[in-house]
């Protein structure tokens, strides 16, 4: 089977501004692919190239085994986008939405109505079928574009932010109806800079961070990688000074409070405590992706 | 072609549940043909055209026509392509399906012709009732009336690539209301100074008005096909200019 997507030295260029560097991405068949990355790394710009709507300025791109600047209506038959900014069409209601979308694929109305039975239960909208889109709330209307863009079984899912934006609940509900797509063997490549979304969602990641690719790997051997297994974080009166140099393996000093890089937060703490430097607060957490973005690029993900 | 035909089929769609909107612009010649036409008509024995004695309203009412078949292009490309365009970005998510920009285009601009086309045919039977139409030749009337929708839907998506903000439309309508009135629509283009005639002559809506009323009153002549050609030559061009501004726009 073909890679769903081939990128070797992707560039895109809009005048003077590189949103894209040069990146290499390989996302196979079946997997569930992430691209975590702070605003302005480069990720929607490498979704929209992907999903055929932009030229590269340079660099080479394969998406479901074809190339986009000649075989865009064949990639797109069988690809599905999520954008990030709800793009439904508000003049239609729910249920015709997925059936005009349908139609743009090519099904009957007869193909089209029956699809949009299915995708409305899977997007647990059946209730709301005949509402105008504009009643919905922010989660119902991200499910309606998911399963829009499933109208034509894509064997690629494209999701750009898919829970930015959305509540703890509605993100659960989106998080489990997409790992229900992954079991079918649907490809997901997802962009987010939400790194719980990205650990929940993704086999494997890449890190973006100014037009490139700062890390790629799986959630845990990244964080195996380039950080320790558990972080303490503690915090002092602002007015004190207090060495932590030689502690853990590597300490990150934040505004509000230091990160200390340890394979034991406890044993840490202890060893503080110990030495008269006792926090005012502390707090011992196993290491993410956070730490991993941070790592590499002395910055944090969600300012 | 078949995938431009289910864009038109999503307008279809979009306004079966919202009909006023479609059908509220159809009374519009009728207002100015009773207002107008019949109204002003009384102060006015007959008017010449070709030489022939005709009355007011019978010369008023097919420019009335070809001002329709504009109006309802013109609405479609200007507020609605826009939205679409800008605001809810729909053609985003057209563009995603394998529907090229070409086929949206197409779409929109055949569905704009066909909403002009409607509203030319709806008034053509009221005046066919009335008794203003004076010839066979008025049966080709709704095929030139869709081909004013085209060129003015055209010349209009083009322009409307340009809007950035809602207020902008104050200036697109501050274009086309002059045509409006000064198209001949209203008096024969002898009415004005002979320095003018090349103005009025350069205008398109001029060419629509003059085409169909050619038809009306079973005039045609050469110059109704320089009337096509100029309508031809606009919709091709504005087709092309509103293509290449599209994908400027949706598609870096």
């Amino acid at each position: 089977m073909e890679r769903a997507v081939h990128a070797a030295g992707l560039t895109k260029r809009f005048g003077d501004f590189t949103a894209v560097d040069g990146i290499d991405l390989a996302v196979e068949s079946g997997e569930s692919f992430a691209m975590l990355g702070p605003n302005g790394a480069g990720k929607s710009s490498t979704m929209r190239m992907i999903s055929t709507v932009s030229p590269a300025t340079s660099g080479e791109l394969r998406v479901l085994g074809k190339v986009p600047d000649t075989d865009g209506p064949a990639i797109r038959s069988r690809m599905g986008v999520v954008a990030q900014e709800d793009n439904l069409d508000d003049a239609l209601t729910v249920r015709e939405n997925i059936m005009i979308y349908g139609r743009y694929f090519g099904l009957s109305w007869s193909d089209a109505r029956r699809k949009a039975l299915e995708l409305l239960d899977f997007a647990q909208l059946t209730d709301r079928a005949d509402a105008q889109v504009n009643s919905l709330s922010g989660g119902m209307k991200r499910r309606l574009s998911i399963a829009r863009a499933l109208v034509n079984d894509p064997d690629l899912v494209l999701l750009d932010e898919p829970t930015t934006g959305l509540d703890p609940q509605a993100r659960h509900l989106l998080w489990e109806r997409l790992y229900q797509l992954k079991e079918r063997g649907v490809t997901l490549l997802l962009t987010t800079h939400y790194m719980d979304e990205a650990e929940q969602l993704s086999d494997r990641l890449v890190v973006m961070d100014n037009a490139r690719i700062v890390a790629e790997g799986s959630p845990s051997t990244l964080i195996a990688e380039h950080v320790s297994k558990e972080v303490l974080e503690v915090r002092y009166p602002a007015d004190a000074t207090v060495d932590l140099e030689s502690l853990g393996h590597r300490i990150e000093p934040l505004a509000d409070r230091t990160l200390v890089y340890t394979d034991s937060g406890e044993a840490t703490l202890a060893e503080l405590v110990n030495s008269g430097r006792t926090p005012s607060s502390s707090l011992v957490r196993r290491a993410g992706l956070e730490d991993v973005f941070l790592a590499l690029t002395g910055r944090r993900l969600v300012e | 072609m078949i995938a431009a035909w289910i864009v038109v089929e999503r307008n279809l769609l979009s306004y079966r549940r919202t009909p006023a909107v479609l059908l509220s612009a159809m009374f519009e010649p009728f207002i100015f043909l009773f207002g107008l036409g019949i109204g002003l008509g009384k102060l006015i024995d007959t008017v010449e055209w070709h030489g022939e004695p005709i009355e007011y309203a019978a010369f008023v009412a097919p420019g009335l026509i070809a001002v329709s078949a504009m109006n309802g292009a013109l609405f479609e490309m200007s507020f609605n392509f826009y939205f679409k365009l800008r605001e809810s970005r729909t053609y985003d998510a057209m563009l995603v399906t394998p529907l090229g920009l070409r086929s949206v285009l197409d779409g929109e601009l055949s569905w704009a012709m066909i909403r002009g086309g409607l509203y030319s045919v709806v008034f053509l039977a009221a005046l066919a009732a009335f008794g203003y139409l004076e010839s066979w030749w008025a049966l080709l009337i709704p095929l030139a009336a869709l081909l004013i929708g085209l060129s003015f839907a055209s010349i209009a998506s083009w322009a409307t690539t340009f809007v950035r903000g809602w207020q902008d439309f104050d200036l697109f309508f501050l274009a086309t209301q002059p045509l409006f009135v000064l198209s001949t629509t209203f008096f024969a283009i002898d009415v004005y100074p002979d320095w003018a005639h090349p103005i009025v002559y350069a205008t398109p809506l001029y060419h629509g008005v003059d085409l169909v009323r050619d038809l009306a009153r079973g005039t045609v002549a050469w110059s109704s096909f320089g009337n096509i050609a100029y309508l031809l030559v606009m919709a091709g061009v504005g087709r092309a200019l509103a293509t290449r501004r599209s994908a400027e726009l949706l598609t870096t």
